[in-house]
This record gives C-alpha cells, structure tokens and sequence, in this order.
C-alpha cells in the first residue's frame, strides 16, 4: 500500500466513527480522493468500500479527480447573489474557459462555486486558495486572475 | 490601566488586511521604543465589517476605520504619543456628516445591546487570560460551588432563554428531558454546522470568543449530567476552528475542562468534529449521523436525541449562541436577562446584516425591536439611493418582509406569524433591483440541492416547485402555476421528515403571499419589474441618443453590436447573451442603451 497512506493511518484507530476525518486528512495530504486511497480506507477501517463511497460522495468537501494549482470559490450565498455574483462567475467562467466544478486544461484553476463563505459584507466575493477577493466587479476579475500563475 | 491599540481579526478585516496592520503596528512602536508600553493586540469580529480593518484605541475607545498600512504612522503620533485623534479616520455619519470619536457614538453601535457579543472585539480570543479578566470562567466555579443541575434548570427557565439556532425551543426544557434520562454516558453537542447563506453570526462568536462557548457547554453539561461534549463545526471555518481549538487547549491546561473540574467530582472532555460540507447537517439527527462517521442523513422523531442520541445515548445539541449566553446568565442572574425582549421572547439576538444596506455587519439587538429600527438606525438605511423592497430572514428555511411590515417586533412569534421565522438570525436586504420570484428561486434551488434525498416530499417537491419557478422566471409560467407552487409548498412542508423540507417552501409561500403581484407580472406581462430575469428583458440602443463612439460594440464581449463609427448602433437581439456592459460603459451623457421588460422586450 501507499506510503503516504500508512502515515496518515497511523494516527488513527479505524473506528467507524472516524471515517469523516480520515476522508479529510487524506483529501488534504493527497489533494483528492483516488480509488486506490478509497480502497486503503476501506481495508484499514473494515467498512465496505461501497459504504465508504456512500459517505465519502453524500458530502460536497471530497474530491474523486486532481484538483488544479488554484481553487477558485465564488460565494453564490445570499448576499452575493443580490450583488450579481452571477455575473461574476460568468466572467471567470469565460475568462479561464471552465464550466463550475471544472479544472483547466492546464491544471492551474479548479472552479467551484459554493453556498456561503460566510464573508456576506464584502460582496460578492470569491476566494482563491486563502486569499479573499471581495467587492468584486466584472472588470476585476482579469486583474486577479493574472496574479496566479 | 495599560494601553492599548486592537485590531479586528474577523473573517471580514483580515480579508481587508487587518493582519498587515498589526504587524506594522508592532514595528513602528518597537522602532520608537513604545512596544514595552503599548499592547498590540488583535480580536474577533467587532461587527462593524463594512468599515473594516478596525482599529480601536484603548482606554479611551477611539474608532478608526477602513485603516490602511500608511496611516499607522500618523495613528501613533497623533493618538499614542499624543492625545489627539486622526481625523479623517474616524465614522463619518452618512446623514448628519459628523464624525464620531469613539465606536460609543456611532449609531450602528448606540442602538444595539452587547450581551452575548459583549467580548467580541475586545479581548484576544487567543488568550484565556483575557477571557477570565472579563470575568470569564466565573459561571461555571459558581455553579459548581453553589448550584444543583437542578437549580442550573431552573435559572435557565427563568432566564426564557430559547434556541437560538432557528427554531426557539426553550432550552430548559430541552435539558430537563435529558437530565430526566437515567444513563450513564450522555453527551452535549454544539452545532456550530451554520450552513445558511448570508449569515455568520456563530462563526463570529467563535472567532470572537471561544471560551464563552466551552464555559456554555460546561454548565450545560453539568445540568444535563454528560461528561463528553463535541462542537460540530462547518470545515468552511478554518479560522474558527483553529481559534476553537486553541481554546480548547488552554481551558484544558488550566484544568477547566479534564477530570474534577474546580476541585469537584464534575468530569467532562471536548472534541471538535469538522463538518463536511452538508447542509443537512444543522438537523439534529442528520448531525448525529454524520459525528457517527455515516451519511448525514436524519431519521423520523421520537425517539428525540434526549433520549436516544449520539451512539443511541440521550443526548442534547445546542446552538453557538445560545450556549454562548448561558454564562451571562449565570453571572447576571437569570431575572436580568428576563427583563429584556418581549413576553414571549427573552433577552437578545445576534443578527447578521447583509445586503443592500450601508452598514452591513454583526448585530446584536433585544428582542422586540422593530425591523425599521435594525435596518435605518443600525444599518444605515438603503444603500446606492436604493428604495427598501424586502426584508429576507430565516435563510432558505425563512421568508420574506414587505415594507408595510418593517414596524413588527423581531421576535420568535411575530415572524413565525408572518410566514417568515427567526432561523439563526441572517437578515438580508433588498432593493427595487432584485425580482423576488428570482429571489424565491434562488434559496428554492439551495434546499434542492441541499435536500438529502432520503424522504420523497423534500426531493421530489422542491425539484417540482424549482420547475415551475424557471418557467415563471423565463416567461413560460401558467396562471394555474401561482396556486400549484402552493400546493405543492403545503405538502412538501406537511411531509417532510426534517426541518430542511418543512421549511423549504417558506421563500417561495411567503413572496407568493407578499409580492403576489410580481409572479402576475411574469406570467401574464412577461414582465420582470425589476429587470433581472435574463429571458424577460432586452437591451436596445436609442437611435436618437447614440453617438457612434463605438464604446459598447468595444466591450460586447460576443460581438453581437454592429455600426460604424460615428453612426448609430445597432444589437442582434439573437446574438445578445444580456450581460448588461454596453449598458454599464455606455457614457453617461449619452445614456444611448436602454433596458426593457415586459411586451416591448418580447416584440423584438
């Protein structure tokens, strides 16, 4: 088995109970969740590999394909919303040639759009990797995204 | 007292660069000496984050606002090494043009009433010792010195405390039936799972003061005789986990939580799980489920979690706030608190304020007042000379408030009465420019998506109702649609399993009931008034006012405008994807782009 697997489940029992944060530690050491890390959990916690795809897809944090350089998330919450985040992910969409949930040919953006970032005052806003963009207008959008590279 | 310079470190400032200024802060003083004088400290949400980085000048409050790197300079020489203050950083009060010297004097602060905020933004949420300097930790020595579980019961009934994660239970009686469970593992919850777009009143408090919420769940705790408690927090928010779990360490270091906690024989240990992305979640069930490490879904009630809960032991889940005030309670007695709010409703409630507003923000208020009263006194009034059109509340389990209704008393029955409810307190405003059967649709399309799948009314239903919306919305609505949404919103509210479909409906029931007068409009004007609905409006060049400048066909991302320069333009309604930029860039003295809706859009 995988190195990087083993050392992620040796600070762990394999209880039920655990599967959540296993699936979390992997994702975050690994960048996603691939078949052969799915079957690893399910060999080190005894639960059956559908089960473990069952719990593992049931929540929208895991990924099953390699994410880009840059995880771009466009707060589709309320108050974006009334602010025209629509626009926004409109014109990112056009600008890196991606559709939501999409990553670009050349493996540098992953483009999500999620449910509320919970910063409502400074939008609409988007984030990228840890970087706050807020108070967006479409005309920001190039500005930004060249600074990622 | 030692002075002090803090620096809001909310979600909000440091997106702003709060943590720049802090650090610059740190440099300057150390370079005139004055580091050993002055505490550089930073904090949680102080609310005010439209006006973010804040900075707050102790002991003398004063407030500055939107702080930029270059100012910390004249900061210092003007407030630390004198006593003056920088002017042009201070609020400056949109309507009367004044500027306030201290956040005492801003009418966003005067009107609110601090109770379970009262720390938030003025003391490092990273050290306990803070924490207890406010008297912190307090609460939970009294009740173990003085009080029985029983008489910690029978304060919080006293206090009319009710849940404030939505749906305003009485948090007493909540513990009563859990105490009343003979077991001998029984666990207190946190769910800090907040998952409604627009509101971040329970990540601010974790932000801003972790410690008052551990200090929550140990007498709760206590009440209800668990000795293990977990806070359910959405992955979402790393920064309040971390906080958290800093808490966590230092009130263990201290012996505050472990084994005989102030030298009693009260045990009781804490563990933060991280959400994983679920909506769902915020349901007591679902939320029990997924700490199980299964699929969070809900199951049918009775039996309640009281009674069989987590790994089938009796177990009681609170909300962030809620358990965030039982230690003012405490401290303040429980009478104080009832003597705040309304009849049915006690104490405050933390709102958070988004928007178009122009104070947008975190709010805490008391119970009963009016919406009028948080939106203009606190919120600054309507932003961009905007005119008032709705008031959202509840998130997409809430509903919708017309003007005529901005003077009814925020409290858990009067919204409930009016179709709409407290859920966990975000308050979205709106104005002439939002369609609120866009509006509708919009939370419609969350619960959808969020709807776990397990109960057919839920999945099904809220996929029906989200049909006839995106008809309605592009201008393919029946008249019979207005009274089939109905329908269908009673039933998936009657037959849903759990609090995300019964309330599901409530958006689209209330705008229905609301702003009956907009759906008409779509569907028999074909007619969007406020110009949102892309299908229901169209952009045309007014032959009589363009120039030829050539502006917009430069911008026209699709290349659907032709002309020559110096002659009039012309849009392909066909190749027109309706972004709306030839109507931003046309210059303002011509104003030559104007938009349609209704039968003029619908004859091109």
């Amino acid at each position: 088995m995988n190195k990087g697997l083993d050392d992620i489940f040796s600070s762990f029992d394999g209880k039920e109970e655990e599967l959540i944060p296993l699936l979390q530690k992997v994702q975050n050491t690994l960048g996603f969740l691939s078949d052969d890390s799915m079957e690893g959990i399910a060999k080190f916690t005894r639960i059956p590999l559908s089960k473990v795809y069952g719990v593992a897809t049931f929540y929208a944090q895991f990924k099953f394909a390699p994410v880009g350089k840059h995880i771009i998330k466009i707060c589709h919450g309320t108050a974006c919303h009334v602010q025209n985040a629509t626009a926004i992910s409109e014109k990112i969409m056009t600008e890196i040639n991606v559709s939501d949930g999409g990553t670009t040919e050349d493996g540098l953006f992953t483009l999500e759009t999620v449910a509320c970032i919970g910063c409502c005052s400074l939008a609409p806003v988007m984030t990228i990797n840890k970087d706050t963009h807020g108070k967006l207008t479409i005309s920001d959008i190039p500005k930004i995204i060249k600074q990622y590279n | 007292m030692k002075r002090r310079i803090l620096t809001c470190s909310g979600t909000g400032c440091i997106s702003t660069g709060s943590k720049n200024i802090i650090e610059g802060f740190n440099r300057a003083l150390k370079e005139k000496n004055l580091d050993k004088d002055i505490a550089v400290t930073f904090t949680g949400c102080h609310g005010f984050c439209k006006m973010g980085p804040l900075v707050i000048i102790e002991p003398e409050d004063i407030f500055y606002c939107q702080v930029q790197e270059n100012d910390i300079s004249e900061i210092i020489e003007k407030s630390i090494e004198n006593r003056g203050v920088v002017e042009r950083l201070l609020y400056e009060d949109t309507n009367t043009k004044t500027r306030a010297t201290t956040f005492h004097e801003v009418d966003f602060y005067k009107k609110q009433m601090r109770i379970v905020l009262s720390n938030c933004g003025h003391i490092n949420p990273e050290s306990i010792d803070e924490y207890i300097s406010k008297k912190g930790y307090d609460g939970i020595k009294r009740v173990l010195k003085e009080k029985t579980p029983e008489d910690v019961i029978e304060d919080v009934k006293i206090s009319g405390l009710r849940g404030r994660g939505g749906a305003g239970f009485p948090t007493w009686r909540k513990w009563q039936f859990c105490k009343d469970q003979e077991s001998e593992t029984k666990y207190l919850i946190c769910n800090a799972d907040e998952g409604d777009p627009g509101a971040f009143m329970d990540r601010s408090l974790l932000e801003g003061d972790p410690h008052a919420v551990i200090e929550g769940m140990l007498i709760g705790a206590y009440a209800i005789g668990a000795s293990k408690g977990y806070v359910y927090v959405r992955a979402e928010y790393p920064l309040a986990v971390n906080r958290l779990r800093i808490a966590i360490t230092q009130a263990e270091e201290k012996g505050f939580l472990g084994d005989n906690i102030f030298g009693s024989n009260y045990s009781f240990s804490l563990k933060i799980k991280e959400g994983a992305g679920a909506f769902v979640c915020g349901e007591e069930t679902a939320l029990i489920a997924s700490i199980e490490g299964k699929r969070g879904m809900p199951r049918p009630r009775p039996p309640f979690p009281a009674v069989k809960g987590l790994w089938g032991k009796p177990t009681i889940i609170n909300n962030v706030e809620s358990l965030g005030t039982i230690p003012h309670i405490i401290r303040k007695g429980a009478k104080w608190y009832a003597s705040v709010g309304t009849e049915g409703s006690k104490g405050t409630k933390v709102f958070a304020i988004t928007g178009k507003v122009n104070n947008t923000g975190l709010i805490e208020v008391p119970m009963g007042i009016t919406m009028r009263e948080i939106i203009y006194n606190i919120a600054g009034g309507i932003s961009d000379n905007g005119k008032f059109k709705a008031v959202q509340i509840g998130g997409p389990s809430g509903g919708c408030l017309r003007k005529d209704m901005l003077d009814l008393p925020v409290d858990f029955d009067s919204l409930t009465a009016a179709g709409a409810m407290m859920g966990s307190g975000g308050l979205v405003v709106v104005d002439e420019k939002t369609c609120m059967v866009d509006f509708a649709k919009f939370f419609l399309n969350f619960a959808h998506k969020e709807s776990c799948g397990e109960c057919a009314p839920c999945r099904l239903g809220t996929k029906q109702m989200l049909d006839i919306l995106e008809d309605i919305t592009q201008g393919k609505g029946t008249k019979e649609d207005i009274d089939l949404l109905e329908d269908i919103g009673m039933g998936v509210k009657k037959g849903s399993l759990c609090g995300l479909g019964q309330t599901a409906p409530n958006p689209v029931l209330t705008t229905i009931r609301y702003f009956r007068n907009e759906y008409e409009d779509h569907i028999l004007n074909k007619k969007c008034t406020a110009k949102a609905c892309k299908e229901l409006i169209c952009y045309e060049i007014l032959e009589d006012k363009c120039t030829g400048c050539h502006i917009c066909s430069k911008n026209c991302p699709v290349d659907a405008i032709s002309g020559n320069p110096k002659e009039i333009h012309t849009i392909d309604q066909d190749i027109c994807t309706k972004c709306g930029l030839c109507y931003a860039k046309c210059p303002n003295k011509f104003n030559a782009v104007e938009l349609y809706t209704g039968v003029k859009s619908m004859e091109e």
